[in-house]
């Protein structure tokens, strides 16, 4: 390893993936430690306490919503979409990281996604769970949620298969059980290990049901790599094709602004950008607190920091191909509406916020000095974070505000229950987010063990 | 190639897959085309001998070794997945990826002709002039349902094949066996392989210069 060019080469020196003098034990110990012996933390009860308060936000809105109406928000004709939709889809890009961390990077036999994949696949599943809770609310009565899903029915009638809107039912379904599955599978081996090393009877107990059983026997170890392999297989075009429905929910329609062939790519694509920012965003302080330096090293760090930038060097070809085409395509009102979203229109600040957020900032990442500092790296994450936000406001609200007839223009502005119910998801996300990294290992101990040096069984 | 050539050497089919002899499995094994040995008296309670071993290195070469003697009831357990090991032991396919193939193939064909069935017949709407069954807006739906039916077969194949949920084993017994999830290694010869020997397995598995051999109890 002295000579390795990648861990000690004149010009670039590149953290390794695990830190020096990690074994089986160390690794196993300090992990489920987190879990099981440390006390728990004053920065955990009150990050949790401030998400519980916001979750109690959440659900004040969402008693004020179905006791009163969608007509709390601000949206309506001609922006008949607005928080709702902006929060969705803000929210389902968020969890792409984590699918793409675990599986197109397993795939891709990169060692680094190892220490990361975890935690990645929560924020999956929280990100996920937020997200839903917009379209099913915006459905104005969610307790009939059921009607989306295509069973036999005393009305007689059956969901209309022909509109993307249905396709995001299936896809955004498929995707929040795929992803849970591939993250409990992920799970079992670790739940055994807590299940061995839990002092206390109740966690033994708890740990043990779901582990199954576990026992690292070869055969099952065998099995066990096949479904995972397999299930990353599946995961990777679930993931571009959850998005890519996603956007056509948008690109099917005739509205311009809407109606563009680049939306497919360019929504993965920044999917993956919002989710990396946000995947950031939550490790920088995460392994400062838990001292994990040995296991995210700043090669994960700044991996993730140039995936960022890739992604979003394709999102910004995204936005020039936008305007592009909408000039290109000679038709008055694409063009009246890329004139309006970028030069006259009322919302023009959103959208130069948004190339400031998405396509300026982050160009500091071409330096090492920035990609090394952690300081310069989370707040440039949470400026991705709310530039992709953004993006989604450009693309939705000032493209429905100036409808085809002068006569049906309009503003949208949103109201408090607007952003009490987006700051409310961020509480539960959070709030889960702090569970999750409490009662479960945040790192995939058994995967941890697959890449120590110690790890290398020789040939015959 | 190498594994097919050594399955039909040692004429076994048992060792492809579903090979976890726990206890309430052993009458349903089939017979092996081999000669039956003779046995000798064992304790009825009796799973197996266990070695340890602090070292993948050693557990791996110690699989070997055991295969190439002619145990075939055996099994080795790791904290993390070794491929050189469940090689070692004999085990080198699993029906798993056809599972999930059937899976997936099922999913796509329900996925598709849920909707040409519901679209065309039971309930055909006019919308935007479209052909009845317009079976282009039908495929984000049918890649949908089959990537959940197959993740759904992996997930739940695996386990099946795994035989897991299974809350008791008899490996648990082993006094060490607590660290099998987090730095120890282990090889057991089941009581049930035809060529077991209570003392010529404690033997053996001496030889292996294991940290320890232990009797597994049922």
């Amino acid at each position: 390893m002295a000579h390795d060019p990648y861990t000690e080469g004149p010009i670039h020196t590149t953290a390794p993936v695990v830190g020096p003098g990690l074994t089986f034990s160390s690794v196993t110990d300090k992990i489920s430690s987190l879990v099981l012996k440390r006390k728990t933390p004053l920065w955990w009860f009150v990050g949790f306490a401030i998400s519980f308060l916001l979750v109690q936000l959440l659900l004040l809105t969402i008693t004020h919503l179905v006791f009163t109406g969608i007509g709390i928000w601000g949206n309506n004709v001609p922006v008949g979409w607005a928080f709702d939709i902006i929060n969705f889809v803000w929210w389902i890009g968020i969890g792409h990281a984590g699918t793409l961390i675990s599986a197109i990077l397993l795939l891709l036999r990169q060692q680094w996604r190892t220490s990361i994949n975890r935690f990645a696949e929560a924020m999956t599943l929280f990100a996920v769970a937020s997200a839903g809770l917009f379209p099913l609310l915006h459905a104005g009565r969610p307790w009939l949620l059921y009607w989306m899903f295509p069973y036999p029915n005393t009305m007689g009638i059956w969901p209309q298969f022909r509109s993307p809107l249905m396709w995001d039912v299936f896809a955004i379904s498929t995707y929040g059980t795929v992803s849970a599955l591939f993250w409990f599978i992920g799970l079992i081996p670790d739940f055994a290990t807590l299940r061995d090393r839990a002092r206390s009877k109740t966690f033994q107990i708890i740990y043990g049901m779901l582990a199954m059983g576990w026992r690292g026997s070869a055969r099952h170890w065998h099995r066990y790599e096949m479904a995972y392999l397999l299930l990353a297989g599946l995961a990777t075009p679930l993931v571009l094709s959850v998005h890519t429905i996603v956007s056509f929910d948008f690109a099917a329609s005739v509205i311009p602004g809407w109606h563009a062939t680049i939306f497919p790519p360019y929504f993965v694509a920044g999917a993956i950008y919002a989710g990396f920012a946000m995947v950031l965003t939550l490790t920088i302080p995460l392994r400062k607190l838990f001292g994990l330096e040995d296991f995210i090293t700043m090669r994960h760090i700044e991996n993730m920091a140039k995936v960022m930038l890739a992604t979003g060097l394709i999102v910004a070809y995204g936005y020039i191909m936008e305007a592009f085409f909408g000039w290109y395509s000679g038709n008055i009102y694409e063009r009246f509406m890329i004139y309006n979203r970028i030069i006259e229109g009322p919302y023009r600040g959103f959208y130069w916020a948004l190339i400031l957020c998405n396509v300026l900032a982050p160009q500091i990442i071409w330096f090492k000095r920035f990609r090394q500092n952690l300081l310069v790296l989370f707040l440039l994450s949470i400026v991705v974070s709310i530039g992709m936000w953004l993006e989604r406001f450009v693309i939705i609200v000032t493209s429905l505000h100036r409808d085809f007839l002068p006569s049906s223009w309009g503003m949208y502005s949103p109201t408090v229950w607007d952003f009490s119910m987006f700051i409310g998801t961020i509480g539960l996300f959070f709030a889960l987010l702090f569970l999750f990294i409490r009662f479960l290992p945040i790192i995939s101990i058994f995967e941890m063990r697959t890449i120590l040096p110690e790890a290398e069984v020789e040939e015959e | 190639m190498a594994d097919e050539r050594d399955k039909l050497r040692t004429g076994e089919q048992h060792d492809t897959d579903d090979t976890d002899f726990s206890v309430s499995q052993r009458p349903r094994v089939p017979a092996s085309p081999q000669p039956p040995h003779p046995r000798l008296p064992v304790s009825p309670s009796l799973y197996g001998v266990m070695a340890e071993f602090d070292n993948p290195n050693h557990l791996v070469a110690a699989a070997r070794r055991t295969y190439e003697a002619g145990y075939r009831r055996i099994n080795g357990y790791s904290p993390y997945p070794i491929e050189e090991l469940w090689e070692a032991i004999g085990f080198h396919h699993t029906r798993l990826p056809v599972i999930v193939l059937i899976g997936g193939i099922i999913g796509g064909l329900v996925g598709f002709f849920m909707q040409y069935y519901l679209a065309v017949f039971d309930y055909p709407l006019n919308v935007g002039g479209k052909p009845f069954n317009s079976w282009p807006a039908f495929i984000p739906i049918t890649f949908e349902m089959t990537i959940l039916c197959a993740a759904f077969a992996a997930v739940f194949g695996m386990l099946a094949l795994n035989k897991l949920p299974q809350p008791y084993h008899p490996v648990f017994n082993a006094p060490n066996f607590k660290l099998a999830t987090r730095d120890h290694f282990f090889l057991v010869i089941e009581a049930n392989d035809p060529r077991y020997n209570h003392d010529e397995v404690v033997e053996f598995l001496r030889k292996l210069e294991p940290k320890e051999v232990t009797d597994v109890e049922v």
